[in-house]
């Protein structure tokens, strides 16, 4: 395996994921601490974010190329575990507000960290499976 | 499946890390396919094959078709 463009292409990652938090933060406080809600100035910047993340995306399937065979099926598994845990729990607790279980509104923020924790869990779980 | 790899490599003298440079793969892919614990896929069995010069049947055992 060639480290070098291993190497290169998680740093192309990290800078990608970098950028596309940067821009995240910036389209979502931007309206009330920078442009004071002007709606071109956020329609510019939720378009920027989707484009950076568009770019985030490739980057990420770029990494996905250089692994090998197994780091493949360990990344597969957490990401069918992970997309499976973010449907699943997704919709629980979307009926849970349908619902009124739960107070206050459901926010996708605790989707994405649902999806992320479990990707980690499954991840680390996959990793020392095959150690 | 077991697998006959880690006598090769021994044989060769060769580390875990010196066969992934090999076969372009990680070590910890190596150590999965020594412990029995992940199967390779053919293209890699056949690189295995070609580096020992050996036939993969020579290279695993699948006690499963027996």
């Amino acid at each position: 395996m060639e480290s070098e463009n291993v190497t290169k292409v998680i740093k192309n990652l990290a800078l990608w994921t970098l950028l596309w938090l940067v821009s995240l933060a910036l389209a979502t406080f931007g309206p009330k601490f920078i442009w004071q809600e002007n709606t071109t100035w956020s329609i510019v910047a939720i378009v920027i974010n989707t484009a950076i993340g568009a770019g985030f995306i490739w980057a990420q399937m770029k990494r996905m190329t250089v692994l090998d065979e197994l780091q493949k099926k360990i990344q597969l598994d957490a990401m069918g575990i992970a997309l499976g845990v973010g449907i699943v729990g997704g919709m629980s607790y979307s009926v849970m507000d349908i619902a009124n279980v739960i107070s206050g509104d459901a926010e996708i923020g605790f989707l994405v960290m649902l999806i992320s924790v479990s990707y980690m869990i499954a991840l680390a779980v996959g990793k020392m499976r095959y150690a | 499946m077991k697998n006959k790899l880690k006598v090769l490599r021994a044989e060769r003298d060769m580390t875990q890390a010196d066969l992934a440079d090999s076969l372009e793969v990680s070590r910890q892919t190596i150590n999965a396919i020594e412990k029995g614990k992940f199967d390779p896929s053919l293209p890699l069995a056949f690189k295995m094959s070609k580096l020992f010069q050996l036939s993969i049947e020579a290279i695993f055992d699948n006690d499963e078709m027996k």
